[in-house]
């Protein structure tokens, strides 16, 4: 699996290309923003009946690295649904593929502002999970140190010679790194957004997810993305 | 012969005015189910269309609404208003006249649904609205005629079929209404005849005399046009004294951009002072208002402007129209010199101005095309499906309705009247339950069937969401401009993604002057005075419907050699063309390859129009990615394809072998950006991207996701679902059937003439700035981004 490794308090991880994250030494995989159940929900509320695969995508996906990893713990970094109906959502099909991932892991879901509730899926619900030097949480706190946190869906883009490249991305300085939205169905904050500044310090990179992971300054991450 | 009232034939007499022929005829015919006026602008051809309608309410006045005009501009609604309070006020009638458009008060709206003027001007995005109300059938009640003016403009487009639908739906409510077309002149009168008339009555079609030949010339300046470019500013002085000689002048510009710079040129180099302004659709209606009311005073000696006065605006004065840039098509240009010299017996005046020496070829073979009185067009499609999803949505908006009852009014619309059961059924399945494969959505469908067997809106509610997405023109989002402060004067709106570009400090131009970007607030754009050397603000841009015959005529006059009918510049350029490469000769085909920064370009001179180019262009990328050269993106003109890559093309002849075209192709075609791009505007229109949200606003942020998301996962779980069927065959419309591209590339074998130019060349330039660029999505994106990337990391000292 592509990826780009780095430390963080003195732990090593990986910026998987997919937009997982991997902690080799525990074998510790962890994802955010899932948000299965989102096109259920949209028509729940009146909206738009869009393609209802995304639960399926997204889980697919998943399953491809767990296959891969064989991880012994999975922390799921909040918003995994999108909202608390959302668990009830699932098909049948998907709601079997789910428990086989859980199955013969340790499986933490940390609580995000989409889905504060229990799962009834089973594994662990907390607010949130600390581990030796690191924190996981789903939204970032200013002035914490060794913090993994998701809800931003930060996107960042890449002017090359062939175009311009826009992609989910980690973002990764001393203190934290914030995860990409896993997904199907997300959108994406770009980098540059005023809300990061705060958060990230003048060093921290940007890694775009796709076929590779692909490191970046952060600060040379934010030409904004023009939409085709 | 219905004779004229005696009213009328007095009013008409103390204006020195006869009626025209086709004006009689057209009154004749009042009781048509469908009637077609074709006649040049400034034909009386309003008045005609009004005629049956003035009289009615004149000698049998009653209340309600008598007559519905739809008309494509809103521009051209309030026009209307303004000329029919003329005959109103002197025959001292009792009808009003009032118009309903986007641009039209709330309050104005719900007082025009109690109490519906005689006359009602709207467009077909307000009509569609008006019958989505339960309350329409009261509001159109008692309708007697519809008049649908610019009907050939409408007919190119989905809002065509849109109205069309909406005008069976009225039909339906009121079996007396007639219905009048008004058109410029066409190719195919009895098919645009038929599109209009409710099937399967026939439509009476009337032509009136076409008036005196256009009198049509090119510009010759003695500054010689660049090679490449649209702007045209080299002739800014020559159309200062062009408008200096004439009353008052049109200035037409292909995009709304080019007419932002062309208009700043021309003031910076107006020393006599002329009154110029400026108008195109991304300007704020104020600046719009002001500069439409300047015009019908006369204070105004010329206006710079795009499609937005394209269309039969009655500006009697007009008497030269200059286009900018060579017209795409010649109908176009025929239909916009009918502007100049409203009226009806003077020959238009219009003069041509290519903004770069193969827009002097391409004019020059429109001028010939003009003088031999050929049209060109494209016959129309099909009724397109994601139209009539959208209208099927709006329909439930209006109360529970019978399938069959609504299957029979849609097929009595022209564009489908041959329209399958179960092509509607699919579509009524979409709009109902999504129609996926995967039955998701049993609980929380859109529509239900009811225990009477009417099809309804699940939560009534969802409505309101209907409504605000009316349409089918799927625009790029925009962002209003103001200037900054407490209630800044509003400015126009720029495209979203260009607002993102701009950072404090920066400058544009918009409205013709420079300004300063200071921030964004509440979405919208706040500007002061700029000082600076402007950025350009892009605008959403048209790609013009194109025209192989221009194509033809293009390349037979360069295989002439008789180029005497062409400038010296332009005679010069072409033998600096046959120095560094050659010219492009009849039967065969040139192929160009150079250099320029980092990426390499090929050039293949197809001449077979833009449609055949585009799709040559999918074809011979995808041999590219396979042969590992690592193409980038590509765009086609009528004339030719251009192709950039990181690595150079060697052997064209491979590339353009008939052999094997159609392998891997599919995969190929349908991770396009083509095929993307008609997804988008196809799920829009059908009602699966919602545009518009009652109170809140879509923000690019996380909650939303591009559409390419859908796309996949469409394609991936769900490849015969109906929303990509259709656009399979959109997209298929602007591409062109594969066995005409392997007879072509079948023809050009062993004829192709290779040529390796140091830089580039005169006749590839133009394509280097040609709108409408399709990316492709292959190794060559991952590949030059890990270099990219590696590169930022070293020089930020992290590599």
């Amino acid at each position: 699996m592509h990826g780009y490794s780095f430390k963080l308090d003195r732990i090593t991880l990986t910026a998987l290309a997919s937009g997982l994250l991997w902690w080799q030494e525990r074998r510790l995989l962890c994802v955010s923003d899932l948000h299965l159940g989102k096109s259920d929900r949209i028509a729940r509320r009146g909206g738009a009946l869009l393609p209802p695969y995304e639960n399926r995508e997204t889980l697919n996906r998943l399953a491809l690295a767990i296959d891969a990893l064989d991880p012994l713990s999975v922390i799921c970094l909040g918003d995994s649904f999108d909202d608390d109906a959302g668990q009830n959502a699932l098909e049948p099909e998907d709601h079997a593929q789910l428990t086989t991932l859980m199955a013969g892991r340790r499986w933490i879901w940390l609580q995000g502002n989409h889905d504060p509730g229990p799962v009834a899926l089973g594994g662990t619900h907390m607010a949130e999970f600390k581990t030796g030097p690191l924190v996981f949480r789903h939204i970032a706190q200013s002035g914490a140190h060794g913090e993994i946190s998701g809800h931003y869906h930060p996107k960042a883009s890449l002017r090359s010679k062939a175009g311009r490249l826009s992609r989910p991305c980690f973002l990764i300085d001393q203190s934290r790194v914030i995860l990409p939205a896993f997904g199907a169905y997300t959108g994406g904050l770009r980098c540059c957004d005023p809300v990061f500044a705060p958060l990230m310090s003048e060093k921290a990179l940007a890694v775009l997810t796709g076929s590779q992971a692909l490191p970046v300054p952060m600060g040379k991450a934010r030409e904004p993305q023009l939409e085709a | 012969m219905n004779p004229l009232p005696p009213n009328f034939r007095n009013w008409f007499a103390a204006r020195g005015w006869h009626i025209h022929p086709h004006q009689q005829q057209l009154l004749d015919r009042a009781a048509a189910p469908a009637a077609l006026l074709i006649a040049p602008t400034g034909g009386g051809k309003t008045l005609a269309g009004f005629l049956p309608s003035l009289i009615d309410l004149s000698t049998a006045p009653k209340d309600g609404l008598h007559t519905l005009y739809v008309s494509p501009l809103k521009a051209l609604a309030a026009d209307i208003r303004r000329n029919l309070q003329t005959p109103i006020e002197a025959l001292d009638l009792p009808v009003r006249v009032e118009d309903r458009t986007g641009d039209t008060s709330q309050t104005k709206r719900k007082r025009q649904r109690a109490d519906p003027p005689h006359i009602l001007l709207t467009t077909p995005e307000s009509l569609a609205i008006l019958l989505s109300y339960p309350d329409a059938p009261t509001i159109f009640a008692g309708l007697q005629r519809v008049v649908v003016d610019e009907i050939h403009a409408l007919a190119e487009s989905k809002r065509g079929d849109q109205l069309m639908l909406c005008l069976s739906r009225l039909q339906a409510l009121c079996p007396d209404m007639r219905r009048v077309g008004l058109s410029a002149t066409v190719e195919d009168p009895p098919a645009l005849g038929r599109f209009l008339a409710p099937h399967p009555h026939p439509c009476e079609i009337i032509t009136a005399d076409p008036g005196p030949a256009p009198d049509i010339t090119i510009l010759h300046s003695d500054t010689p046009p660049p090679w490449a470019g649209a702007g045209a500013v080299y002739a800014v002085k020559d159309v200062l004294e062009l408008v200096e000689g004439a009353n008052t002048t049109l200035i037409f510009i292909n995009t709304r951009a080019q007419a932002e710079i062309f208009f700043r040129a021309l003031w910076t180099a107006n020393d006599n002072a002329l009154p110029i302004a400026l108008h195109h659709g991304s300007l704020a209606r104020e600046a719009r208002d002001k500069v439409e009311a300047a015009m019908v005073a006369g204070s105004l000696r010329a206006v710079v402007c795009t499609g937005t006065l394209d269309l039969g605006i009655d500006w009697g004065d007009v008497d030269l129209v200059i286009q900018v840039g060579a017209p795409k098509n010649i109908k176009r240009l025929v239909q916009r010199i009918g502007r100049s010299n409203h009226r009806y017996n003077a020959p238009s005046r219009a003069v041509i101005v290519p903004a770069n020496r193969f827009e002097v070829l391409e004019a020059q073979a429109a001028l010939d095309a003009v003088r031999e009185n050929t049209l060109d067009g494209e016959p129309r499609a099909r009724g397109p499906r994601d139209v009539l999803c959208q209208h099927i949505l709006l329909r439930a908006c209006a109360g529970p309705f019978d399938a069959v009852a609504l299957y029979q009014e849609i097929t009595q619309a022209g564009p489908y009247s041959d329209l399958s059961r179960t092509d509607f059924e699919d579509c009524l399945e979409f709009c109902a339950t999504g129609g996926y494969a995967l039955r998701a959505y049993d609980r929380w469908q859109r529509l239900m069937l009811n225990p009477d067997g009417l099809w309804q809106l699940r939560d009534p509610r969802s409505a309101q969401s209907l409504r605000m997405n009316v349409g089918t023109i799927v625009d790029t989002e925009t962002l209003n401009v103001r200037w900054r402060g407490r209630g800044g004067a509003p400015l126009g709106e720029i495209e979203e993604g260009f607002a993102a570009t701009l950072s404090e400090g920066d400058t544009f131009l918009i409205g013709g002057q420079v300004v300063r970007y200071e921030g964004l607030r509440e979405m919208t754009v706040q500007v002061t005075k700029g000082r600076k050397e402007p950025r350009i603000a892009t605008f959403a841009g048209t790609k013009f419907a194109t025209s192989t015959l221009l194509s033809t005529r293009v390349i037979s006059l360069l295989n002439s050699g008789d180029w005497s009918a062409l400038p010296e510049h332009t005679r010069s350029w072409l033998e600096m063309q046959q120095q560094v490469s050659m010219l492009p000769k009849l039967g065969r085909m040139l192929v160009e390859s150079y250099w320029r920064d980092t990426r390499a370009y090929t050039c293949f001179y197809g001449f077979a129009g833009r449609n055949a180019l585009q799709t040559l262009g999918l074809l011979v990328t995808r041999r590219m990615e396979t042969a590992g050269l690592h193409p980038i993106g590509f765009v086609a003109t009528d004339y030719a394809l251009l192709i950039w890559g990181l690595d150079a093309v060697e052997d064209p002849a491979a590339l353009l072998s008939p052999d094997d075209l159609r392998d891997g192709l599919e995969g190929w075609l349908a991770n396009n950006a083509v095929m993307k791009r008609s997804f988008r505007n196809v799920a829009t229109i059908a009602g699966l991207i919602v545009k518009n949200l009652p109170g809140k606003r879509k923000t690019g942020r996380q909650a939303t996701f591009s559409s390419d998301i859908l796309y996949d996962t469409l394609l991936k779980y769900d490849p015969d679902h109906l929303l990509l069927q259709i656009t399979r065959a959109e997209a298929m419309g602007g591409l062109v059937d594969f066995g005409r591209i392997e007879e072509m590339l079948t023809r050009v074998q062993g004829r192709i003439d290779h040529v390796k130019a140091a830089h580039v060349t005169p006749l590839s330039a133009p394509m280097l700035l040609e709108v409408g660029k399709v990316p492709i999505y292959g190794a060559a994106v991952d590949r030059a981004a890990a270099i990219e990337a590696a590169e930022l990391m070293r020089e930020a000292g992290l590599g």
